[in-house]
């Protein structure tokens, strides 16, 4: 199952999703939001996604786990907008017969989101935002600048 | 041929507009498109070289070809391993 919402992300009910009677194991794992980056205060953050090519890019992210590991009952459950400090963002909940695989086909879908998935993150600080990633080294922009309310 | 290019996150911000759509001759690489982008916007120039380009919802190579009515997006690096 997948899931891209503004809406508050409930573990209990995502990882009930995934879970079944043929499983003995389920393994989630939870992305929340840090509250400073190389020592500055984050005050809060904005997720931005690219909607139906996330929907496609997840899609072949849960083909590839049924590919390895034979598992089907996997939900991966993303936040945009805008998310305080300490909240949810990435919820991934996989469900196994055995922990191995569970650990194994987890670890796998948290690293592909990071290298495949069109999801944005910027950190906003009391002087400005980054775009993590997205940003020449260093460069932070100015939330007084000429681009200001643009988005 | 024209082509939609959709823009996310710090391009977005930068263009400041969510897409905007692009003249190109009938035959046109992703290249070419960006070339002519950075034409346009200046301020992308040090940014394309670490973009993506998805052409209908799929990552595209610079040497791919772009036809009429084509759904582009540059991709800007994602948030990144550090969760």
């Amino acid at each position: 199952m997948i899931l891209i919402t503004h809406e508050r992300l409930e573990l209990e009910a995502l990882t009930a999703q995934a879970r079944g009677p043929s499983n003995g194991a389920v393994v989630t794992f939870l992305g929340t939001t840090r509250d400073r980056t190389e020592g500055r205060r984050v005050l809060y953050l904005e997720y931005e996604a690219y909607g139906p090519m996330v929907d496609n890019k997840l899609q072949e992210i849960l083909g590839e786990i049924r590919e390895r590991w034979g598992i089907t009952d996997a939900v991966v459950a993303h936040r945009i907008g805008r998310l305080e400090v300490g909240e949810v963002s990435l919820v991934v909940a996989v469900a196994a017969p055995h922990r191995k695989e569970a650990f194994a086909a987890c670890t796998y879908i948290v690293d592909r989101i990071k290298e495949t998935v069109p999801i944005w993150k910027k950190e906003v600080f009391e002087d400005g935002h980054v775009w993590v990633g997205s940003e020449e080294a260093g460069v932070t922009t100015s939330d007084s600048g000429p681009d200001a309310g643009s988005g | 041929m024209k082509v939609r290019v959709h823009l996310f996150a710090l391009y977005r911000e930068r263009l400041g507009c969510g897409q905007v759509e692009v003249e190109l001759p009938a035959v046109a690489s992703v290249e070419a498109l960006l070339q002519s982008l950075v034409e346009t916007y200046p301020s992308l120039a040090r940014l394309v070289p670490n973009t993506m380009v998805a052409v209908n919802q799929e990552y595209a190579g610079r040497s791919d070809a772009l036809h009429e009515g084509d759904e582009v997006a540059l991709i800007p690096p994602v948030s990144g391993g550090r969760l």
